[in-house]
């Protein structure tokens, strides 16, 4: 049966073409969505870069592991985890309690607040669902703020949810929407950069760990609790020797640990 | 503008381009398995079996019913998900990757396949019969019909059905945008990302996609042209 | 298996009602963009087969551009292009139609429809008998009445099945709108499976659209056949079907 099995592999690995790898190496593949700077971004000539990135390097640096670094769809990003197309997600994930139902945390290696970004002409003073009414406000899908938007927001404004937060800017940016909630450090990145001047941060940090989770931690699958460890070890380790702290200035002139 | 599109460090003119290559080579794999899929169902429907019969019609229902955009989702997702678990019936526990590239030729492949099934099967239904029994009456056996006889007319009658399916499979490639395979559309996208210049990428795709259809209706046109060579005409 | 039945019943109470919601703006845009579409086609097909060029060359140059590239390249460069200009669309007072994703998905499907509508009504006019068109002359129609009453009609009966297929088409491809923000039934999906991670709201998507394409087919086969009835393969049983014995052995002296 085992030899049947193994034929049968060969045969559709050979019918679509597909890699096969098998899990005697100790590869990590971990995926980044590749457009959310400056944490992750996908480069003019294709490579990634970005905080996440070199984190991801510097964690396999200090398991000593093989790791490749490929780009992921945000909206498809934990499905593919539990499709086991990688083996960890190191893409500004904040650790929350509903997503602890599907998949598993490290411990956090980040965390920063979430912030509304309001265009200069929508008169936006009050942030608050009151305050917002009759607006379009916008996030990203399938993250904590587009969650919190749905909780607090649906009944008074009209929610516009992007699959990536390129497009909320652009939109923000183009008076589509009014108002966008995002990572303060993400929209500090777009607020100060060509298309920035439209728009201005508006009303407090939000932090509520009931919505916005505990800091960002690399996504897993429940099962890999030793690549958990490892990669908890590995999170102490670069807090540890200065290699955070290294990359932290690289990017941010604060700490966001 | 023109240092926008310049190759090199700065323009993002060899990103597109690479996207583009990309493109067409999704293109081309789909075409090569769409055909397969093509000759595969329309044998199916053809064959006189109520069963095959009924698969075949099923199968082209639904890829006729459902968009390309939810056909390519459901193999990108559960291509996986569904190896995965017949390998493990098999006693396989290792890794399987479908990579985008694939997942998407599948996708993209299986619509081509259920179109071209329809226009494969009108193609053979169009070869006069009395050819079919002549060739039996000189006793070629079934295999040696289809090889000699159908074979080399059905591209006749199928050519202009399967050119229009090409040009909407090159307009098709760039739904595989969606699952972040850098292709044409998806490198026009991470441009105007970094550039924010949408009008400019998005109108210089179009005129790349542009391109490559009017290339391609030339060469079916040819095509179609050498098909007809030694067809008597009206 | 109970566990997996309570499950999909689960699926289906948590996000059926917001997918059929996504149905209706399925339709909604897919109905609207057909019909405006549609009024587009027929001038556009006249230009394109007119012998001026001042009129068929931009209407060739429409229907080459909107047919030979793809509809999602179209509505990134109508959505993500006008906004960068909204400073010129606020001073034309247009910048209301443009700030909406809904108009601009409206938009873009209408003008690519519009395009392949005209290529098919083209071709329904180019298959008119000239037969026909010979024979109204004769009798002294021409222009205006020659259209309305002869070529019309007959090319829109020539061209009903293509037509059909765009419909459907048109269908399938609304689901592009779900990318701009658009809740349709796709983007309503797409929601549904970030929340959930089953796959099987793709599956209920699937049959929604099954359930819109296969419906619209049967209502199609029926106007079909009520204006086609000529088309239809005659049923030779019929008794009063059979042609006489004289007409089928032509007699010979």
């Amino acid at each position: 049966m085992k030899k049947f099995g193994t034929l049968m592999l060969a045969a559709a690995a050979l019918a679509l073409g597909m890699g096969a790898a098998t899990a005697a190496e100790t590869t990590i593949r971990i995926a980044t969505e590749g457009a959310y700077p400056p944490f992750n971004q996908k480069n003019a000539d294709g490579t990634l870069s970005g905080f996440d990135v070199d984190i991801a390097n510097a964690l396999c640096e200090k398991m000593k592991a093989k790791c490749t670094i490929v780009a992921q769809d945000w909206d498809g990003i934990i499905p593919g985890l539990l499709a086991k197309k990688y083996d960890a997600i190191v893409a500004s994930m904040s650790i929350t309690e509903e997503r602890k139902k599907t998949i598993d945390f490290s411990d956090k290696y980040y965390n920063t607040p979430a912030r509304f970004a309001v265009g200069k002409t929508s008169g936006i003073t009050d942030v608050s669902p009151e305050g917002m009414k009759g607006k379009t406000i916008g996030a990203q899908s399938s993250t904590i703020h587009a969650n919190y938007l749905e909780a607090k927001y649906k009944g008074t404004a009209t929610i516009k949810l992007y699959a990536t937060i390129d497009e909320a800017n652009a939109d923000l940016a183009a008076g589509r929407i009014d108002a966008h909630l995002a990572d303060s450090i993400v929209e500090l990145a777009f607020l100060d950069g060509k298309d920035g001047g439209c728009c201005a941060f508006a009303g407090p940090d939000f932090k509520d760990p009931a919505f916005f989770g505990d800091g960002v931690g690399v996504g897993l699958r429940k099962e890999d609790g030793k690549l958990k460890a490892e990669i908890n070890a590995a999170i102490k380790a670069i807090l540890a020797d200065g290699t955070y702290k290294k990359l932290n200035d690289k990017y941010f002139p604060f700490s966001i640990y | 503008m023109w240092e926008l599109l310049s190759f090199g460090d700065k323009g993002w003119g060899d990103d597109l381009a690479l996207g583009a290559i990309l493109t067409l080579q999704l293109a081309f794999a789909s075409l090569g398995l769409g055909l397969v899929f093509g000759l595969a169902t329309a044998g199916m429907k053809l064959s006189g079996n109520r069963v095959l019969l009924g698969l075949a019609n099923g199968f082209t229902t639904a890829i006729r019913g459902i968009p390309d955009l939810l056909t390519l989702f459901l193999i990108y997702f559960g291509s996986q998900f569904a190896i995965q678990t017949l390998l493990s019936l098999f006693g396989y526990e290792g890794q399987v990757e479908v990579n985008g590239f694939w997942a998407g030729v599948l996708a993209l492949s299986l619509v081509f396949g259920g179109y071209s099934s329809e226009v494969f099967r009108g193609a053979f239904l169009a070869i006069p019969k009395g050819q079919i029994e002549a060739a039996k009456a000189v006793g070629m056996p079934p295999a040696l019909i289809f090889r000699r006889v159908l074979l080399p007319q059905v591209w006749r009658y199928a050519l202009p059905g399967l050119g229009n399916l090409w040009l909407s499979l090159i307009k098709d490639t760039s739904l595989i945008s969606v699952i972040a395979l850098d292709e044409l559309l998806r490198k026009t996208f991470i441009a105007v990302g970094i550039t924010k210049e949408p009008f400019l990428f998005y109108g210089i795709a179009c005129l790349i996609y542009l391109a490559i259809t009017t290339v391609s209706t030339g060469v079916i046109m040819r095509l179609e042209a050498w098909s007809e060579r030694g067809v008597r005409r009206a | 298996m109970e566990d997996y039945l309570a499950m999909l019943a689960d699926l289906a109470v948590r996000y059926g009602p917001r997918l059929l919601g996504g149905v209706v703006v399925t339709l909604q845009l897919v109905g609207i963009s057909l019909a405006l579409g549609g009024m587009m086609s027929v001038p556009l097909a006249l230009a394109r087969l007119s012998r001026n060029p001042v009129l068929r060359l931009p209407a060739f140059a429409y229907v080459f551009f909107f047919r030979g590239t793809p509809l999602l390249a179209q509505i990134y460069l109508i959505y993500y292009g006008s906004g960068q200009f909204r400073a010129a669309f606020e001073q034309a007072g247009l910048w209301w139609f443009f700030r909406d994703a809904w108009y601009c998905a409206l938009l873009a499907f209408t003008l690519n429809t519009g395009a392949y509508t005209a290529e098919i009504v083209r071709g329904g006019i180019q298959g008119v008998p000239l037969g026909d068109i010979e024979a109204a002359r004769a009798c002294g129609m021409s222009g205006f009445t020659l259209y309305r009453r002869i070529i019309l009609p007959t090319a829109y009966r020539i061209a009903l099945p293509a037509y059909g297929n765009e419909i459907i088409l048109m269908v399938k491809s609304s689901s592009i709108a779900s990318i701009i923000t658009i809740f349709d039934l796709m983007g309503e999906t797409k929601l549904a499976f970030s929340r959930s991670f089953r796959l099987e709201v793709y599956l209920m998507a699937a049959a929604l659209y099954l359930v819109i394409t296969l419906s619209f087919e049967w209502v199609w086969a029926r106007l079909e056949r009520w204006l086609n009835p000529q088309r239809e393969a005659p049923d030779l049983k019929a008794p009063d079907l059979q042609p006489p014995a004289a007409l089928v052995e032509p007699q010979r002296q």
